[in-house]
């Protein structure tokens, strides 16, 4: 790699990183797996002046039970998610989402808060975050802030993060039993990136109906989305085969899909109907069986 | 010919006595290559280094107007800023060794002069202390580029009135080339059946692990220039190189350290390699260059590339009259080495396995704003292997015949051989009927008809597809090649008894540092460990070709084997000087030379060593001495082949093609070291079955490669594929002493077609009969979507350029191929024979 010149920083506390960046501002670029900005600054499309390297700060690795909630550092990698007992018991999406990322070079360097932060739109964990209605936490030198994931993601690599803010923890629930969840994801076969990436939420109530349920979106469109059309179809509805179907038709509602050399947006909106109504139905056959 | 399913343990009829040919032996290569031990050009490295780095123009066709390099030179830390204006006359065009009669030129200067051809291609070099300073200074170069229209379809380059290439040609058809044999119209015209298809080989990138990289290194006083560079072919890169610079051949030397893949891509003399030879003699200093994953993309040669119209002349009972192709191959904008050959290597091979009384090609070479095809892992043959494994399934489900039937139809008998065929090659051995018997029963090949025909009633589509295909290796004879087909052997033992191998082959990663040490140890009755291969470096090795078209062995291996057998008999005639028995009455084993009638009689092998070298016991009027050369010149080609069959699933929903099974029945003759062999096989498969599922470099209308990185340009990785099941029939080739066929490119020719024909098989409940490559999945969904009415092409999707398909839309690039993604009948009306026969 033969990038341009740039001055690297590698703070070792998050407040010196947060200085870092309020000094240098929009000539900086955080540098966490550096899975994204590498290739970009590889190639020069990228040449930021001031390089805040996060690897060295210290305790921002890290999954832990906080309350309801289980937090996950910003700094933890995919391939740490992916192998968390404690996730994989208390909120298996995150981490079934997790190892579907990319490659295991990709999954053993790059980080859930750098992911969450460069959005890109084909990105696999913002269709976890969103399903799960989980948190993001951002510091700034003032203080932190926790952003819902529905506000969090405002177009294509634009999310609701202000200047001289950083992504420091990402907060999702515990979930029971009864809640089943599931990642059905077609990858594009160079990249590995989501074509469509569908997470699902399934909350079972009594008598097979479904009380509630949250379908997250990622690769379709240029921000990910929650599919409230979807949602509202299978709400207080006895769960089958057909009424997946029905509803996953619902997906792209109001969307106007990507197209690129790997897919036409003809055929991700196609996929997005069918990687819904699997989710949905993988979610389901989750639920019913207690983890 | 006499044929086993087992490798034999012994080299037939030949003198050896060691336990080492034909056995499984893991690779002497492969601790340091697993290690990270191993020297790539980019781990050498020379005190005072300066870095070369190239700009390239962002056009695919432009006048270049005026190039100001000024900022760039007073850039911190530049030495040099070259032009293709400043180097003139001092370095010669990049060769071409290919000539095809009334050839058009097209000459490509080491830096383009006054336009530019193809995105990618050079228009100045920037040295620096270090690579970051000679990238920094390379984006302070101002090119002015006067934009042309972009000639990217291969089929309107061709037309009249298409923007030409070159301002001194009418068109830019670059060269026809035909070959007939047989009475092909009369065949056409008697045929009771004539099926055709239109069929697209797409462009393909060879992506070598390592990209290719250059050093150069020029001692001024002696007057010698070393360059180290990744290639496949060192001594022909010194002479080309010599010839580039003006400079005596001897004065030039050409290292090939290790490298790291090359499928033909570095089959090649590039204008990097003579360029950073230039600058290290001009500055009197080392210099490297290492190429970027985007600039090997876009700047070493590409694979493939053809469009044909492919006919087949048949008796209602199956039975082949004559083969007609009208082939379009897209040549890139200038001749690399063997550009114009590889189509006509097509041309040849045209017949397959099958017994094709009469033949006719007709080859449109087109110039195109593309980087240049050429020689890409199978060059030209899986091109005509996939036409005609594909027009036979056409055939085969236009008569309701089954395949295995239409082929065993047509198969030369093993007793027929050397079988000629219309082209004008003459087939050495081979048992067609055998490898397919033996691949259709290891699948229970009936019952896997009657389970896809009941998965069918369920809504669940396997297909199963078959390829049975002969190739041309061991290349070659010298009349049949353009500069020399032979290749060198020498042999030396040293005064210690250890012993050196020498070829003129220059193998990376083929194994042959293995191979050719089992070779060593069974003939001169030592342990591998005792021998050693060298190669790859022309100030040690005697002149060699190169490793490409599946000679590394064949050929190379022949030669080495001639000057092992030259000092087996120097040693015996010592042994047996020394022992006072005949010459040929000493056999060599565990070291030592025995007599075979008085076992009691024996000398160590060192023993006969060091007399060569003391040379004070030697039989009267015998040199001293152990050093053998040999410059083996094949008679012929050898054509192995082979029987594969797979079976694929198709996704209804999504499109998605998974690989669920593959069995491959290889016969390359006798087998040196069978792991070698099923590595060749395994991993020329999975190449193939990347062009055949995942693979295209796409260009854009205006020339833009829109596969510019691995983010965007697939290739198959170990998820894409099942076990592959591998077995052999040996059918020795009567061309050489050792029996020895070659297995480099068998793979890569055989597997693309086979997964073809299962993919069709899968759609043909939907009205397909034919799909072309690659098999991505939006093509098959639209397929299985709208194949049955016919109407709809798979269309490509509007591409982006950038860094990456999914940054925000900039571009809009189509692919070219969309045109050509004919589900069935859409060309229907072309033929009288190209209805669906569902």
């Amino acid at each position: 790699m033969i990038p341009a010149a740039f001055e690297y920083h590698a703070p070792k506390s998050l407040e010196e990183a947060l200085r870092l960046l309020e000094r240098h501002g929009d000539e900086a670029k955080l540098l966490a797996g550096g899975h994204s900005l590498l290739p970009l600054m590889k190639l020069r499309l990228a040449s930021p002046r001031f390089v805040i390297d996060l690897g060295k700060l210290r305790g921002m690795s890290y999954i832990r039970e906080e309350g309801d909630k289980i937090a996950i550092g910003a700094m933890t990698t995919h391939a740490d998610v992916a192998a968390s007992e404690l996730l994989a018991s208390k909120c298996p999406l995150i981490s079934e989402t997790a190892a579907e990322i990319g490659d295991a070079q990709v999954r053993n360097r790059g980080t859930i808060g750098g992911s969450l932060a460069h959005a890109d739109p084909a990105a696999d964990y913002p269709a976890a975050i969103l399903a799960l209605d989980a948190e993001i936490v951002a510091a700034n030198t003032g203080g932190n802030r926790t952003i819902p994931a529905r506000d969090f993601f405002v177009d294509m690599l634009t999310t609701q993060l202000r200047p001289g803010e950083i992504v420091t923890q990402v907060r999702v629930p515990k979930l029971n039993p009864r809640i089943g969840t599931a990642y059905c994801k077609l990858a594009q076969p160079a990249s590995g990136f989501a074509i469509v990436g569908v997470a699902a939420k399934i909350v079972l109530g009594a008598a097979g109906k479904i009380e509630s349920a949250a379908v997250g979106v990622t690769g379709l469109a240029p921000k990910p989305y929650r599919a409230d059309s979807v949602e509202s179809a299978l709400a207080g509805q006895k769960a089958s085969d057909k009424l997946f179907g029905d509803a996953a038709k619902a997906v792209a509602k109001g969307v106007e899909p990507l197209g690129d050399l790997h897919a036409s947006a003809d055929y991700r909106r196609e996929m997005a109907i069918v990687f819904t109504r699997r989710a949905l139905s993988q979610a389901l056959a989750a639920s019913v069986k207690p983890a | 010919m006499a044929t086993t399913l087992t490798p034999p343990n012994k080299v037939q009829g030949q003198p050896t006595t060691g336990s080492h040919i034909g056995k499984a032996m893991k690779r002497k290569e492969d601790p340091r290559l697993i290690q990270g031990l191993a020297h790539y050009v980019d781990d050498i490295v020379l005190p005072n280094t300066l870095h070369a780095v190239f700009v390239r123009t962002p056009y695919a066709h432009a006048k270049l107007r005026s190039i100001d390099t000024s900022k760039a030179k007073s850039a911190p830390g530049v030495i040099a800023v070259l032009t293709g204006a400043d180097v003139k006359g001092s370095i010669a065009n990049v060769p071409c060794a290919a000539q095809i009669p009334d050839m058009k030129l097209a000459p490509r200067p080491v830096l383009a002069i006054d336009r530019v051809r193809f995105v990618g291609e050079a228009v100045a070099v920037i040295v620096a202390t270090d690579r970051y300073r000679a990238r920094d200074a390379a984006e302070l170069v101002e090119v002015d580029y006067d934009p042309l229209t972009a000639v990217v379809d291969a089929e309107k380059a061709i037309a009249k009135g298409t923007q030409t290439l070159y301002d001194e040609h009418s068109d830019n058809a670059a060269f026809r080339w035909e070959l007939e044999g047989g009475d092909v119209a009369g065949a056409f015209k008697s045929a009771e059946k004539i099926v055709k298809q239109r069929m697209i080989n797409q462009r393909l990138i060879p992506v070598a692990m390592e990209p290719r990289g250059v050093l150069a290194e020029y001692k001024t006083g002696e007057q010698q220039l070393t360059v180290w560079s990744s290639t496949q072919i060192p001594h022909l890169l010194r002479t080309q190189v010599a010839a580039m610079l003006s400079v005596p051949e001897h004065s030039v030397r050409v290292i090939t350290p290790e490298v790291g893949g090359g499928f033909g891509s570095k089959l090649n003399v590039y204008p990097e390699e003579a360029l950073v030879g230039y600058l290290a003699m001009k500055l009197g200093k080392p210099v490297k260059w290492i190429e970027s994953r985007r600039e090997n993309f876009q700047t070493a040669i590409h694979g493939r590339d053809q469009i044909a119209e492919v006919e087949l002349a048949l008796k209602k009972d199956g039975t082949i009259l004559a083969v007609r192709a009208r082939i379009v191959a897209d040549l890139g904008a200038y001749y690399q080495l063997l550009t114009p050959l590889i189509p006509t290597l097509t041309g040849l091979m045209i017949c397959g396995c099958y017994k094709i009384p009469a033949a006719r090609i007709e080859i449109t070479g087109a110039l195109t704003n593309k980087m240049a095809t050429d020689a890409y892992r199978g060059a030209g043959r899986p091109e005509a292997t996939y036409m005609i494994e594909r027009i036979i399934d056409v055939a085969a489900a236009e008569l309701k015949m089954d395949p295995a039937e239409i082929r065993r139809k047509n198969f030369p008998r093993a007793e027929e051989f050397p079988y000629a065929v219309p082209t004008g090659l003459i087939y050495d051995s081979a048992n067609y009927n055998e490898t397919l018997d033996i691949v259709l029963k290891s699948v229970g090949y009936k019952n896997l008809r009657a389970e896809q025909e009941k998965l069918r009633k369920q809504g669940k589509f396997i297909g199963i597809g078959l390829s049975t295909y002969v190739e041309i290796c061991a290349m070659g004879p010298s009349s049949a090649m353009p500069a020399g087909g032979w290749e060198s052997g020498t042999v030396r033992i040293e005064p210690t008894g250890k012993v050196n191998i020498l070829t003129g082959a220059s193998p990376h990663g083929q194994g042959q540092e293995t191979s050719f040490a089992q070779m060593g140890a069974d003939i001169l009755g030592l342990t591998p460990d005792d021998v050693q291969v060298t190669h790859g470096d022309t100030a040690i090795v005697p002149y060699g070709i190169g490793t490409f078209g599946s000679r590394g062995t064949a050929v190379g291996g022949i030669a080495a084997y001639k000057s092992l057998v030259k000092l087996r008999e120097k040693i015996a005639a010592i042994a047996a000087h020394l022992l006072q028995v005949d010459a040929s009455d000493l056999e060599f084993a565990d070291k030592k030379v025995v007599s075979k009638s008085n076992p009691k009689k024996w000398i160590n092998f060192l023993d006969c060593v060091g007399a060569a070298y003391v040379a004070k016991t030697l039989p009267p009027g015998m040199d001293p001495g152990l050093d053998a050369t040999t410059f083996y010149e094949p008679t012929n080609f050898t054509f192995p082949f082979g029987a594969h069959l797979c079976v694929v699933e198709l996704d209804a929903e999504t499109g998605d093609v998974k690989l669920q099974k593959y069995i491959a029945v290889d016969d390359c003759g006798n087998v040196l070291n069978p792991l070698l062999v099923d590595g060749q096989v395994h991993g020329g498969i999975v190449q193939s079955v990347g062009q055949a599922m995942l693979e295209e470099a796409v260009y854009d209308e205006n020339g833009q490669l829109i596969t510019g990185e691995l983010m965007d340009y697939a290739i198959p990785r170990a998820s894409d594929v099942p076990w592959i099941e591998t077995s052999r029939t040996v059918t020795p080739s009567p061309v050489n002493p050792l029996g020895l066929k070659g297995i480099g490119e068998a793979g890569t020719i055989g597997a693309t077609p086979c997964v073809a024909n299962a993919v069709a098989d899968a759609l043909s409940p939907f009205g397909v009969r034919h799909v072309d490559l690659p098999f991505k999945r939006e093509r098959i969904w639209r397929l299985m979507r709208e194949g049955k009415s016919g109407s709809a092409p798979a269309r490509e999707p509007a591409g982006q350029s950038g860094a990456g398909s999914r940054a925000p839309s900039s571009g809009n690039g189509k692919s070219r191929n969309g045109k050509g993604a004919n589900g069935s009948s859409k060309k229907g009306g072309s033929s009288k024979s190209s209805r669906r026969s569902r």
